[in-house]
């Protein structure tokens, strides 16, 4: 049995020729740190409660809880991200919330210059992000911007997605299971 | 499709890196069809619209039915082509039958030879199917591939009325090439030039039947229309008006120096100079010329309409039950009471402050110089007492003219009932600068060096002996002095940036209130797709064989770039100096002001 600890699940799939959906789904909100988060604001609350004998403690706490909650799954805890590339017409990010709100941004395929690999220094280690490179208007030649992809990752995660584009991709992979894959997706 | 379930792993060991590279398969040429879902179910005929051959897509925007004789539909189509300056031609052919006869594809087929258009586009939909099919004739075909299509929905009335707005850098530049033009701009500017070609509905006695968003009937409102018509007359009034208030302002009487330095301090002035310039703005006959300007006629107009609203409410509160009355009433109090607390302040200065030890003398002047201007101070308030429940009285009606100017006459207020405290800010900062400056200078003397005012710079310098001597025994005086001067350079100091703190937490609500475009914000909240940040596709189901269905939305634009793109410009600028400025300022003695208006010379 395969260890569900910090798990992302990765689906390709292909409507036609010229677009592609790439999902990555992450692990969803487990009961066990919810309900380990809501019982030590409660413990603290009813510990001050003790402490100052102030009813209003309480209720504040569960506020807090409420608020908390509601804040988390509406602006920190993604779900899913996808990416749909459509030839010739964009690149489109969606972020799904675990509250069902959805983030999009959609990037026309002329503002892109380049889809690229990168890496980044994060704390003590080196990372490699999926990234698109979008062309300066002004500049044909130079980058206006670079725009990261799939932002959720898990703690320790080492291998990044490789993404085909337009049929030509360039992929580094670091787990022999990401060759087959990619081998899979371009066929 | 693939799913696959990626193990996260901490300090893997080496494992073998593969390059896998592949060749990019030949680029095949994709033709998109933006269709209005709309006309999904419109009976079978012609599809009108606009072709772009750079980016390989048509925008299709009506359906001309059958019958028709192709005379009349060229000539209408060369009459709106005139007026939208839209390249509207016919594109190809729209069946929506129960079942695909031969006789209609033939006859379809033939059409094309009468509207001659490169590519031709024939859209096929059978009835109780989804899944529509769509062929291109081309007679020339540049490629020996098949083209692969693509289906776009799109909402024909929201892309209409919606303002696109391009990210950041792109508004900038207006001389674009039109394969740098951003498609979705063209598709949209298509879409919202073409308003001739909308306003024929099903309805109409002409030869032409059209389909699109407005084919049941034109839309209109009637209070919008009634408002339009009511808008001129009012506008014509509220110019005279205006022209009256500015001249009476721009008059040569009130521009004397004592006059119009007062005018130039009060804020109170400042904000109704403001408020009438947003009224000339909005009661000007001319028509907004574009979206951005017609977002800030809107965007002060409600701004204007809210502030009222709040500044009648606010009158109604401090009207009734005469709270104004006994606001006036606690305010001599009030002032007795600052006055006090600042003697009481003056007397603990004048002895041994936090266990420092005075210069006797100079403590005794200064505190007795200090005493004496608040006796005095304090003599004027009570002089006004009688007068001022009925000058709050009146200046209190002028909080109809808006909450901000209620704001302002506030600060203001607080400006005057401290005056005395600004005053022992300006006494005390300039004795400490003189001070400071003293020294500076007697320190250098003291090290045999002069300040050089050509070359701007310390120069060593040959003084004689009494000059030595007299410059010293001043030093010493000014640095056993310093301590005194500085304790009350700092006592007051703070005061001041008290009462600046409080002014600035005023000015600083006065301006979002200025400056808040709630038109665009509640435009955000109940029309969305007016305010367009871009589209976003969603794939619809899909079937082998048939062209690929998408349908494009718009994506709203988010509440934070609402603000900012329709902010309204506002008079005031933030203290342009940083922290470290400030303190060396502070350090040195020299005064402080605190904020500049936009137009005033820089001391």
């Amino acid at each position: 049995m395969e260890e569900r600890e910090d798990c992302i699940a990765l689906q390709c799939r292909q409507y036609s020729a010229s677009c592609r959906e790439f999902s990555v789904r992450c692990q969803p909100v487990q009961l066990r740190s919810l309900s380990a988060a809501t019982c030590s604001v409660w413990l603290a609350a009813y510990w001050l409660f003790v402490l100052t004998q102030n009813s209003m403690v309480l209720s504040a706490a569960i506020f807090i809880t409420l608020i908390g909650l509601i804040v988390y799954l509406h602006f920190v805890k993604i779900d899913q991200e996808s990416l749909l590339v459509i030839a010739s017409l964009g690149i489109q990010m969606t972020s799904s919330y675990a509250s069902g709100k959805e983030n999009t941004t959609f990037i026309e395929m002329s503002r892109v210059k380049d889809v690229v690999i990168n890496e980044a220094i994060y704390m003590q280690k080196v990372i490699y992000y999926l990234c698109i490179l979008l062309r300066d208007p002004l500049d044909p030649q130079s980058v206006s911007e670079v725009v990261p992809l799939f932002q959720q990752r898990p703690r320790t995660m080492e291998s990044e997605l490789p993404f085909p584009k337009g049929g030509c991709f360039r992929a580094r992979v670091q787990a022999h299971c990401w060759v087959s894959v990619m081998k899979t997706a371009v066929l | 499709m693939q799913m696959l379930s990626l193990k996260a792993s901490g300090g893997q060991d080496q494992t073998p890196k593969a390059q896998v590279e592949s060749s990019s398969s030949i680029p095949m040429v994709v033709l998109k069809v933006f269709f209005p879902s709309c006309c999904s179910s419109a009976e079978s005929g012609l599809l009108v619209g606009h072709w772009i051959p750079e980016q390989n897509s048509a925008v299709i925007l009506a359906v001309v039915h059958f019958p028709f004789i192709p005379v009349q539909v060229k000539q209408y189509l060369s009459e709106v082509r005139q007026v939208t300056q839209v390249n509207v031609s016919v594109l190809g052919t729209w069946s929506n039958c129960k079942k695909k006869e031969e006789s209609l594809s033939e006859f379809l087929e033939d059409l094309g030879t009468i509207f001659s258009h490169e590519p031709w586009i024939q859209l096929c939909k059978e009835t109780d199917s989804k899944f529509w099919s769509c062929s291109i004739i081309q007679k020339h075909p540049s490629t020996p591939k098949e083209d692969e299509i693509i289906l776009v929905y799109y909402d024909q009335r929201k892309v209409m009325l919606s303002h696109l707005h391009p990210p950041g850098n792109l508004t900038n530049s207006t001389d674009h090439k039109a394969e740098d033009a951003s498609k979705l701009a063209i598709l949209f500017d298509t879409v919202a030039k073409s308003k001739v070609l909308f306003m024929k509905d099903r309805y109409d006695d002409g030869p032409i039947k059209l389909t699109h968003w407005q084919s049941e009937g034109v839309e209109a409102s009637i209070i919008v229309e009634l408002m339009k018509q009511a808008s001129i007359p009012v506008c014509m009034l509220l110019t005279f008006l205006l022209s009256f208030v500015s001249s009476v302002c721009k008059s040569r009487v009130l521009k004397f120096w004592p006059l119009c330095f007062i005018w130039s301090k009060l804020s109170t002035c400042e904000q109704l100079g403001h408020r009438l310039e947003h009224l000339q703005v909005i009661s000007s006959n001319r028509k907004a010329q574009n979206q951005p300007q017609l977002m800030r006629k809107a965007n002060i107009f409600v701004s204007l309409l809210a502030d009222v609203a709040l500044g009648i409410l606010l009158m109604s509160w401090l009207y009734r039950k005469n709270r104004i009355g006994h606001l006036a009433d606690t305010l001599i109090p009030v002032a007795d009471h600052v006055a006090k607390e600042l003697q009481d302040l003056l007397q603990w200065l004048m002895g041994v402050p936090a266990g420092l030890k005075m210069n006797r003398a100079l403590d005794q002047v200064l505190g007795r110089f200090f005493l004496y201007h608040i006796h005095l101070w304090i003599s004027y308030i009570h002089l006004m007492s009688p007068f001022i429940e009925m000058i709050l009285w009146y200046v209190g009606l002028s909080a109809c003219l808006g909450l901000t100017v209620a704001l302002s006459i506030l600060s203001d207020i607080i400006a005057l009932l401290t005056f005395h405290i600004y005053c022992f800010y300006v006494y005390g900062a300039r004795l400490y600068c003189l001070k400071i400056y003293g020294l500076s200078s007697l320190w250098r003397l003291f090290r045999g060096k002069k300040w050089n005012v050509l070359r701007q710079r310390v120069d060593s310098c040959s003084y004689d002996l009494d000059q030595l001597f007299i410059g010293t025994l001043l030093f010493t005086i000014l640095l056993f002095l310093l301590p005194t001067t500085a304790l009350y350079y700092l006592v007051f100091t703070l005061l001041r940036l008290l009462v600046v703190v409080v002014q600035g937490l005023i000015h600083l609500l006065v301006d979002l209130i200025d400056s808040l475009p709630l038109y665009s914000i509640l435009l955000r909240l109940c029309r969305s797709y007016r305010l367009a940040a871009g589209v976003k596709f969603r794939v619809l189901e899909q079937k082998t064989g048939k062209p690929l269905r998408l349908l494009m939305q718009i994506n709203p634009l988010s509440y934070g770039s609402v603000v900012q793109t329709y902010r309204l410009p506002t008079y005031s600028c933030y203290p342009k100096d940083s922290w470290g400025s400030l303190c060396k300022k502070l350090f040195l003695g020299e005064l402080i002001y605190p904020w500049k208006h936009k137009g005033e010379k820089q001391d």
